[in-house]
């Protein structure tokens, strides 16, 4: 039956190519498990990928119940915890994978340096890798304000010193960041627009730059 | 597998034994291990959005409202305030009724609430409509069970009622049980 409806939209529209080109391509001996154990290393940026799509489902899921606003956040995600069915699990997919793919990012980016990956005509690539990095870490920090408990509130405070430690600019990064004088509605409503839209656009364009690249490029050869 | 293999084999050896070929196997092996892993991520999630519709509906509590004494074969507007909980929000909301007692004394309560596009009746407001209720918006009007007799297509609905202790309880609004 799949066959016949694939078939049926094939001849019309010839999509085999499309997915062909996406999916079908060699995996070289150097970069696979099965042939060396050790080159589990290389699965390090697949896995990257496969939490940040988890981490994609899983928040636009909690945006169902989640609320940015300083008087029903906390309450909203409280509820989403404890009251909806599975609630605790979707939560907890987003709080472990946001952990998760930081460590998964930067084991990937151990393995590029320590195996020379990053090295000519593989440059470009390497500086895509370190915008997602910042991208992923702004990301990290934005989604942490907003459950909007004590360690939400602090943290925040914390980083937004930090900040404000920036040589002549701090004061207005620091400003500009809050949404105004204190850490309050407008910084919860600013940090959820970062963390929702603005840095999930710009992630996925430089993914999409990243895998681009590579498939360009092709793995780096053996060492 | 395509016809013209199973010619090819079947001229090999008669008795028919349908193999799997090692690539159609690996095939189903990898999607359904593929399949089982995405409905892990997605069975959780799925289930945490439908909640909403499979969470049992509260059983409407009973407000005091009205003192039986107070209810005449005249009905009269009496309001109340109904606390609901939605989701993580805890409001009230000012609910009104018409309760009168009929020829026998049952007293029943009538939801305001015109069953033509949802305005708000009024008993005796309208001097056109003597002794009926009648809504402003679309000239709906009701007798005093709530019967339509224009415009809107269904009778006014009802409040569930308890009688406990000289007072009269509101529970939840129920299709009109007094006019079939």
């Amino acid at each position: 039956m799949f066959k016949n409806v694939y078939n049926w939209i094939d001849e019309r529209l010839d999509i085999t190519p499309i997915w062909r080109d996406v999916a079908d391509h060699e995996v070289p001996e150097h970069v696979n498990p099965a042939h060396h154990f050790s080159a589990f290393v290389y699965c390090f940026g697949g896995l990257t990928f496969f939490i940040t799509v988890i981490q994609i489902l899983s928040g636009m899921f909690l945006t169902m119940y989640y609320v940015p606003d300083i008087i029903n956040a906390y309450n909203s995600v409280e509820y989403l915890q404890t009251q909806v069915a599975f609630g605790q699990i979707v939560r907890g997919m987003h709080h472990w994978g946001a952990s998760l793919v930081i460590v998964m990012m930067f084991l990937h980016t151990l393995r590029v340096f320590f195996t020379g990956s990053y090295k000519a005509p593989r440059e470009m690539n390497w500086v895509v890798g370190m915008l997602i990095f910042f991208v992923m870490i702004g990301l990290g920090l934005t989604g942490y304000l907003l459950p909007w408990d004590n360690k939400a509130y602090f943290a925040t405070k914390v980083t937004l010193e930090i900040a404000n430690s920036v040589p002549v600019l701090g004061p207005v990064i620091k400003e500009l960041l809050q949404g105004g004088t204190l850490v309050g509605a407008e910084t919860l409503t600013r940090f959820f627009a970062i963390h929702v839209f603005f840095l999930p656009a710009v992630l996925l364009i430089l993914l999409v730059g990243h895998f681009i690249m590579i498939r360009r490029q092709g793995i780096s050869g053996p060492l | 597998m395509s016809n013209q293999h199973e010619e090819h084999e079947s001229s090999h050896k008669p008795p028919v034994r349908k193999e799997m070929s090692r690539r159609q196997f690996l095939t189903y092996t990898l999607g359904g291990a593929t399949a089982f892993m995405a409905a892990g991520v997605a069975l959780p999630m799925v289930r945490f959005a439908v909640d909403p519709i499979l969470q049992k509906k509260g059983e409407g509590a009973f407000v005091k409202v009205a003192e039986i004494s107070k209810i005449t074969s005249e009905p009269q507007e009496f309001s109340f305030e109904l606390k609901q909980q939605d989701g993580w929000y805890l409001s009230t909301s000012n609910l009104t009724a018409w309760i009168r007692k009929d020829e026998s004394g049952k007293i029943y309560a009538l939801s305001p609430i015109c069953k033509h596009l949802g305005c708000t009746v009024g008993w005796n407001n309208d001097k056109n409509f003597p002794d009926e209720y009648h809504c402003p918006c679309h000239g709906a009007h009701y007798t005093k069970e709530g019967k339509q007799l224009a415009v809107a297509p269904k009778p006014l609905d009802e409040y569930k009622v308890m009688l406990k202790d000289d007072w009269v309880y509101l529970g939840e609004i129920i299709p009109n049980t007094i006019v079939k």
